[in-house]
């Protein structure tokens, strides 16, 4: 798994590549902690090139959102889920807590 | 078809690879094919971190059984018993403050596949079989 983090003015993008699993997904954590603690709290999740995620990945990321979303402060929003992710994540009821565009673009503007 | 992996984290993608082909060759499309490698992932996962309680504590032992039916698969290992009935649902309608992070491995398992059967022996260790039908094209 590869992840590329990019700061904008108003959110930071990671874009994720691979395979998030039990073996990487402390990697991912580590990118969001990396974010929140520079006191930033708008995080834009790129799954474009993500090819498997798995429950421990979804775990980094409901961390993240509490964190993000504590005080007001900001939000974790997902975009450009493959197939068969977006089926997990809706199953798995994320779609109530996360907001979920079709593109980075999209999720950028938002904030 | 029987392979062994060891019980750490960085078995699992050698461990999706191998599920991801039996399930292939099973006939199963792109998306069954996931939903397969998931459920064997979480699956593997548990066993990992509730059967043996850590990495390299024990081997896992994979098996894939292709049917006309579809594909069964057989998970082995020799860590103390997991007892499913613990582990509570998660809460997926519950708000974000109220969403635990743990449950959701064994949740994707019994929605994605049609048959979980947990089985723990004294003697031989923990047996976890999943079934998954076919959906055969044209039906």
């Amino acid at each position: 798994m590869e992840i590329e983090t990019t700061q904008y003015k108003h959110c930071d993008l990671v874009k994720v590549n691979g395979r998030v699993d039990s073996a990487t997904s402390p990697k991912l954590a580590e990118a969001l902690t990396a974010i929140t603690e520079q006191g930033r709290f708008r995080i834009v999740v790129d799954f474009s090139g993500v090819q498997f995620l798995s429950s421990a990945g979804l775990r980094a990321l409901i961390n993240a959102q509490k964190t993000c979303k504590r005080y007001n402060r900001g939000e974790v929003v997902l975009c450009a889920l493959p197939a068969n992710i977006a089926a997990a994540v809706e199953l798995a009821g994320f779609n109530s807590i996360f907001r979920i565009f079709d593109d980075p673009l999209m999720a950028v503007g938002y904030f | 078809m029987k392979q062994i992996f060891p019980g750490r984290y960085d078995s699992l993608a050698q461990i999706g690879q191998f599920v991801h082909s039996a399930a292939d060759e099973a006939g199963f499309d792109s998306f069954s094919i996931y939903a397969v490698e998931l459920a064997v992932d979480e699956a593997c996962t548990n066993i990992i971190e509730h059967a043996y309680g850590g990495e390299d504590r024990g081997n896992i032992e994979c098996t894939c059984e292709i049917t006309p039916e579809g594909l069964t698969i057989i998970l082995h290992d020799h860590g103390q018993p997991f007892r499913p009935e613990d582990i509570p649902s998660p809460a997926i309608n519950a708000p974000l403050e109220e969403r635990e992070s743990h449950g959701l491995g064994l949740f994707f398992m019994k929605k994605w596949m049609d048959e979980i059967h947990f089985d723990f022996s004294q003697n031989h260790g923990n047996t976890l079989v999943m079934f998954k039908k076919v959906e055969k094209k044209g039906e």
